[in-house]
């Protein structure tokens, strides 16, 4: 991770100039449109969350949608068996780029209290994650803590990220295929 | 699915002939991924139009192995796992496993401990079936009918923090009573709540009760008569709504339910707008147990007398060599529990959920099975559905409350 | 009807079929053998006095160390114009157990044997689907079985030392 720099800009008569990954990103953080991928108890503290108490769409993520197509977030809630991995492995590859991962809740970042046959312990043994939340359930104000943590990481990530080799590599490990175009040069 | 000349033989060995049907038959996944499945099940659904045919179902994908898991701990280390079948009334369950034990240790606790338990079970029920409600209101369109019970819910929430310190998942309660009494502000809050939740519900309730757009939408969907509903092992609202008045609360009465007076709210088709209105009522009912129970506190101790299991105080286990042993064996989880079997009951969110619990005098379970209302009464869910459009469908699977954690254990 | 009326009842009408009874806690508990489950509890639903109307649990227990009756199948039975539960069981060996399935009594018995089925490996005759229902399809165990582990013997990331096991 590079430094973390607040966003310059260069002020001027009627013009701003900026850096168009720090433009682009700062779009992108303020609206990620998240997918929940409730399975159990964590959907519910989740579903709490997205209600007036605790309301998350004023951090930007107001149209919760189902479908992987229009999403940037996959937050995967709840416990993950190994009966639902390969699912939750095409979710995710059907999700358009850039994408990011929130593991909300001890079940899906490591298995929690069931250390048992049919439980995937954590779902990053499948998919890349980048932010963990723990808890069991863990409260709506540390969920909301996750999400802010995904916006500092979409804030500053540079737009080629997603064509590096190192990404690359990285969905090699997981045995992710990238269907991008640029990759196929 | 085969087609020879007139006839159509479909996956579940259902023969029909083409003149019944009026377009094209498809094959539509109906989850594990889905904005309306309440859950984690799959149901794959064999369409003809917007007509439904059949429906297969795949269940099992959060299966935890929760009746494995109890035989590996301790008996008070069971109470998180019993959290986690339904957990959007987790007091009910956790409450029940308690009084599953006391009934194999053979130990009565406290009037006032029934009734400290009555009032958190009720508010337990008013908890899943606000949610359950909310979800059926959602589906048909009226988001709006989400966010008001959530806010409620969150009075409720406060309530259980006050208790034990948890929100969703309690782990509420001790084998032979509760670790401490109600304090003060439990008292203050649940006084408020009493006051001003009465107002809201009705608020809530008059937006979709005689909505025409949800009465439209739900009156007819998903019937099942009480015959069937008897034969497939229905309990809950779900049988209530069909008209068969069956309470695990009024047949074998269990702490102290008998001193109360409530009446068991009962439909007539047992379609989605009667499991609706089912559970409505039964949230005001839950109100009056409420009120009776805290109005009629009695005093007393808030816990029973059965040093093996419920913790001593800390500073009887600095001073009194008896309390330290006690302590000591109770947190290693090597009580001695009597040899036995026995099967408990309550009434949850969802209908009769059971217990039924084989000891060896050993420090875990022998073996612990639970019968889980959600898991015998969606195996109904094809049959509901049969003939009905897809929205239909969709209403009805959120109106039958099933619960994920609960299905698959 | 207390339990002590139900069991002089159950004499009268079933005879030698009843090989064992007691009462454990409140309810009383029958043995029954195996080809037999099946008559008695159809006997029980129909029966105008006794109508033991509803099945509410059908489970298993595995006991390694009897040897020829290793599985046995519990039935829950609650009557409600009695307001009396009854649990009888079936004893089965481990080698091919096998027991008449319940489905054409009760239809809500369907997914409750194949979850016996998938967990122990009981075989229910005439059942219309016989498949696992919770697990894997894959699996080739039956995991409620006393001798397999709870966790995955494959898993790397956890160290049984620092857990106890």
């Amino acid at each position: 991770m590079g430094k973390i720099e607040d966003l310059e800009v260069i002020n001027g008569e009627g013009y701003q100039l900026t850096s168009l990954d720090k433009a682009v990103a700062l779009a992108r953080s303020n609206s990620v449109w998240p997918l929940p991928f409730a399975t159990s108890c964590c959907g519910i503290e989740f579903m709490a969350t997205m209600g007036s108490t605790y309301d998350l769409s004023r951090f930007g993520m107001e149209r919760m949608s189902f479908t992987p197509r229009q999403t940037d977030l996959l937050i995967v809630a709840g416990t993950i068996s190994k009966k639902l991995a390969p699912v939750l492995q095409k979710v995710y590859e059907q999700m358009a780029e850039p994408k990011w991962v929130l593991s909300v809740g001890a079940c899906a970042s490591s298995g929690g209290i069931f250390d048992t046959y049919s439980v995937l312990q954590g779902i990053d043994r499948i998919i890349p994650v980048d932010v963990y939340v723990p808890g069991c359930p863990p409260r709506p104000e540390q969920i909301i803590d996750g999400v802010i943590n995904i916006h500092k990481l979409v804030k500053h990530e540079p737009m080629r990220r997603r064509y590096s080799e190192e990404y690359r590599h990285l969905l090699d490990t997981y045995e992710i295929e990238i269907t991008n175009s640029e990759h196929d040069k | 699915m085969e087609h020879t000349d007139n006839l159509i033989t479909l996956s579940n060995g259902q023969v029909l002939s083409k003149e019944t049907i009026d377009g094209d038959i498809a094959t539509i996944n109906f989850g594990p991924t889905h904005p309306a499945t309440h859950g984690i099940f799959q149901n794959i659904l064999t369409v003809d139009g917007e007509k439904i045919l059949t429906s297969v179902q795949t269940v099992g994908y959060i299966h935890r192995a929760f009746e494995k898991l109890a035989e590996r701990r301790p008996y008070n280390q069971i109470t998180p796992i019993t959290d986690r079948l339904n957990y959007c009334s987790s007091p009910i369950n956790n409450l029940g496993w308690h009084m599953t034990v006391e009934k194999l240790l053979q130990v009565e606790v406290p009037k006032r401990v029934q009734y400290m338990r009555v009032i958190i079970m009720e508010l337990a029920r008013i908890a899943d079936h606000l949610i359950c409600d909310s979800i059926i209101g959602v589906d048909t369109g009226a988001l709006t009918s989400f966010f008001y019970p959530f806010y409620e819910r969150e009075k409720i929430y406060e309530l259980y923090e006050e208790i034990c310190g948890a929100r969703l998942t309690t782990n509420l309660g001790r084998i032979g009573g509760f670790d401490k009494d109600f304090t003060p502000v439990f008292h203050q809050k649940l006084k408020e709540f009493l006051k001003t939740f009465p107002k809201a519900f009705e608020e809530w309730n008059g937006m979709l009760e005689r909505n025409r757009i949800f009465m439209d939408r739900t009156r007819g969907a998903g019937p099942i008569s009480a015959e069937r509903a008897l034969a497939y092992g229905f309990t809950g609202p779900n049988l209530r709504a069909a008209g068969v008045d069956y309470d695990v609360r009024v047949m074998h009465p269990y702490s102290s339910y008998e001193d109360f007076d409530f009446t068991i709210p009962v439909g007539v088709n047992g379609d989605t707008y009667d499991r609706f209105m089912v559970r409505q009522e039964e949230i005001r009912q839950s109100l009056r147990i409420i009120h009776q129970a805290y109005n009629n506190l009695p005093e007393g101790p808030f816990h029973a007398d059965i040093p093996e299991f419920f913790l001593p105080d800390k500073k009887d286990v600095y001073n009194n060599m008896e309390a330290l042993i006690y302590h000591f064996k109770i947190v290693m989880g090597e009580s001695e529990v009597p040899v036995g079997e026995v099967y408990h009951s309550v009434e949850g969110g969802n209908g009769e959920l059971g217990y039924y619990l084989i000891s060896d005098g050993g420090r875990a379970p022998y073996r612990l099975q639970f019968r889980r209302p959600c898991f015998i009464y969606y195996q109904a869910y094809p049959e509901m559905i049969s003939g009905a459009n897809i929205s239909d469908a969709v209403v009805t699977l959120s109106s039958i409350n099933v619960i994920a954690g609960e299905l698959d254990a | 009807m207390t339990n002590n009326e139900l069991l002089d009842a159950l004499h009268e009408h079933l005879g030698t079929k009843l090989i064992a009874s007691e009462v454990l806690f409140d309810t009383l508990v029958i043995e029954v053998s195996a080809t037999e489950a099946y008559g008695v509890i159809e006997f029980l639903k129909n029966d105008s006095a006794l109508s033991f109307n509803f099945l509410t649990l059908i489970g298993a227990v595995h006991y390694p160390e009897e040897k020829g009756r290793e599985l046995c199948v519990v039935y829950h039975m609650h009557s409600w114009k009695n307001a009396i539960r009854l649990r009888i069981k079936s004893y089965l060996p481990q080698e091919n157990p096998s027991i008449k399935s319940l489905t054409p009594l009760f239809d809500g018995a369907n997914w409750q044997e194949r979850e016996t089925f998938d967990f122990f490996g009981v075989k229910f005759e005439g059942h219309p689907n016989l498949t696992r229902i919770l697990n894997m399809d894959d699996m080739d165990y039956h995991p409620m079985l006393k001798q397999y582990h709870l966790e995955d013997e494959t898993r790397e990331d956890k160290d049984d030392r620092f857990f106890g096991r």
